[in-house]
């Protein structure tokens, strides 16, 4: 016989909350890459001064999962499903916490003429964005697939980054005027790196949820 | 960690591997780094058929309970499991018309051997049942009452025993300075302690619980699943519970049934985590039942 749960509800009204700190984080993200390539500044302050609005869903996601677990004690999927929002929502917020170190960078580096056209940098902040939502539709889709081809998205970023490196590095050697410039360039490059490593963790959080495997930290070492 | 359990015996005929049996075995293959000579098997079902006359009750039973243990059977109302607890200790020998096809070996010997008696049988495989039942007596009479029936007539020897009965049962602090006192004056929660006590007096191999904390408050709920922790020790102890949050704290195994048949058995840990039969999914977070 099936029974009608009241806690289908709740944890619906979770997903929804974390969906819309989701959206909430891609848009940091989106505006954070605005802000940088073309050299706003003040947008650059408002996309920090949001950083508190997902704080306060990271919050809340965690007071109400907590509440969840204490008053109905779930199980099974049902377990995987409140704890994984629970962690998601912790990736969440730190992707939020870089876009806002995005911000600081640019408003820094606004202080000084462009020292090169931006092209690679938008083009892995692209891509970790598109992570970070395919991680997503992942969790809310039930879909282990499309949380494994995060997984391997994750390396192009990674190359991407590596390539900057190597241009900053030239830069810097050629004139150390540039050098102010060019560290700022490449910490962007490893926060917009690191939103694609907290994404590529909601992946494997996803394949827990739907597989009940627990798949990080599973990587040999050595290999990317 | 509960490691897996072994293959340390065999069933007696060959059969098809269910797929219970591949679960535990799944769980074998994942864990290479136990050792499994520290997981006997205390009791082995196999194939094991149950009818109430016409009706049939329990469907080809398969299932390894591994000593020193605890196991819990869960499922909704009617699944059998209350039936398969009461085939380990031929309780169901008492009821018209039942019978059983299969086997079922306690330690390698047939349950159900023409040789078995059972009087020797339900003193090795205890039962304390759902509601508290101890004899109108006083609280010592009832847990030495077995061991004289078993002979024991020595007063000293008696004492001892009642005090370790009492004792392994958590309930010696409590009654230790009104031991001739009638049980009957006792909470329900120390009745059911002590028709433990009375179980534990003729030093059983097995304990089979039925129930016994749906009676009781919270309180004596939590002695009573303490309890299980320190007497999986010396026994192997199978508990049947309509409270799941209840057989995921106590149990290391548990085996989910539905409609007589064994839906999914493996370790505790994994079943309330990720079960791997919807059925059972479906049933422990409450979709169904």
């Amino acid at each position: 016989m099936t029974v009608q749960r009241h806690f289908d509800e709740e944890l619906s009204d979770l997903k929804t909350k974390l969906l819309r700190m989701a959206g909430q984080a891609e848009n940091q993200i989106d505006q954070a890459l605005t802000a940088l390539v073309t050299r706003d500044s003040a947008l650059a302050r408002q996309v920090i001064e949001r950083d508190h609005e997902i704080n306060a869903l990271d919050v809340e996601i965690d007071e109400e999962s907590i509440r969840l677990l204490a008053l109905h004690q779930p199980a099974a999927r049902d377990l995987r499903l409140v704890t994984t929002a629970m962690k998601i929502a912790t990736e969440l917020e730190r992707i939020s916490d870089l876009a806002e170190n995005v911000c600081e960078r640019a408003i820094e580096l606004n202080e000084e003429p462009q020292l090169k056209p931006y092209i690679d940098i938008p083009m892995m902040g692209n891509m970790a964005r598109m992570m970070v939502k395919q991680s997503i539709d992942a969790f809310v889709k039930d879909d282990a697939t499309l949380a494994r081809k995060v997984l391997t998205d994750d390396a192009y970023v990674d190359n991407l980054m590596e390539q900057l490196f190597r241009e900053l590095l030239s830069f810097m050697i050629e004139d150390t005027r540039t050098i102010s410039r060019a560290i700022r360039l490449s910490f962007i490059a490893k926060y917009l790196e690191r939103m694609a490593d907290h994404a590529t963790n909601i992946a494997e959080l996803v394949v827990y949820l739907v597989e009940g495997k627990i798949i990080r930290h599973t990587t040999p070492p050595g290999s990317s | 960690m509960h490691p897996s359990p072994p293959s340390t015996q065999q069933p007696s005929q060959s059969h098809t591997l269910n797929s219970q049996r591949l679960t535990v075995m799944d769980h074998h293959l994942q864990s290479p780094g136990n050792d499994s000579n520290t997981q006997a098997v205390k009791l082995t079902l196999n194939q094991v058929n149950f009818f109430y006359e016409d009706r049939q009750a329990l469907f080809k039973i398969d299932i390894e309970i591994i000593k020193n243990q605890v196991t819990s059977f869960i499922g909704p109302s009617g699944c059998g499991k209350s039936t398969l607890l009461r085939c380990l200790n031929r309780l169901n020998d008492l009821v018209e018309g039942a019978r059983l096809e299969g086997t079922m070996l306690l330690d390698g010997m047939d349950i159900y051997g023409p040789d078995v008696d059972i009087t020797d049988l339900r003193k090795r495989v205890g039962m304390v049942f759902q509601k508290s039942n101890p004899f109108p007596k006083s609280i010592y009479e009832n847990v030495a009452y077995g061991p004289r029936l078993h002979g024991i007539r020595n007063r000293g020897q008696l004492d001892q025993i009642v005090e370790e009965g009492l004792k392994g049962a958590g309930l010696w602090d409590e009654v230790k300075d009104r031991l001739h006192a009638s049980a009957l004056g006792l909470s329900g929660g120390q009745q059911q302690r002590l028709c433990i006590a009375r179980a534990l007096a003729v030093k059983p191999d097995v304990l089979l619980m039925d129930e016994p904390c749906s009676a009781l408050d919270p309180v004596a709920t939590a002695k009573i699943e303490e309890l299980l922790f320190s007497l999986k020790q010396d026994l192997t102890v199978v508990i049947v519970t309509h409270n799941m949050q209840q057989a995921a704290r106590v149990s290391d195994w548990t085996a989910f049934m539905y409609l007589g048949e064994l839906v999914e058995f493996g370790l505790t840990k994994q079943l309330f985590t990720t079960p791997s039969k919807k059925q059972t999914d479906d049933y422990i977070t409450g979709r169904f039942g």
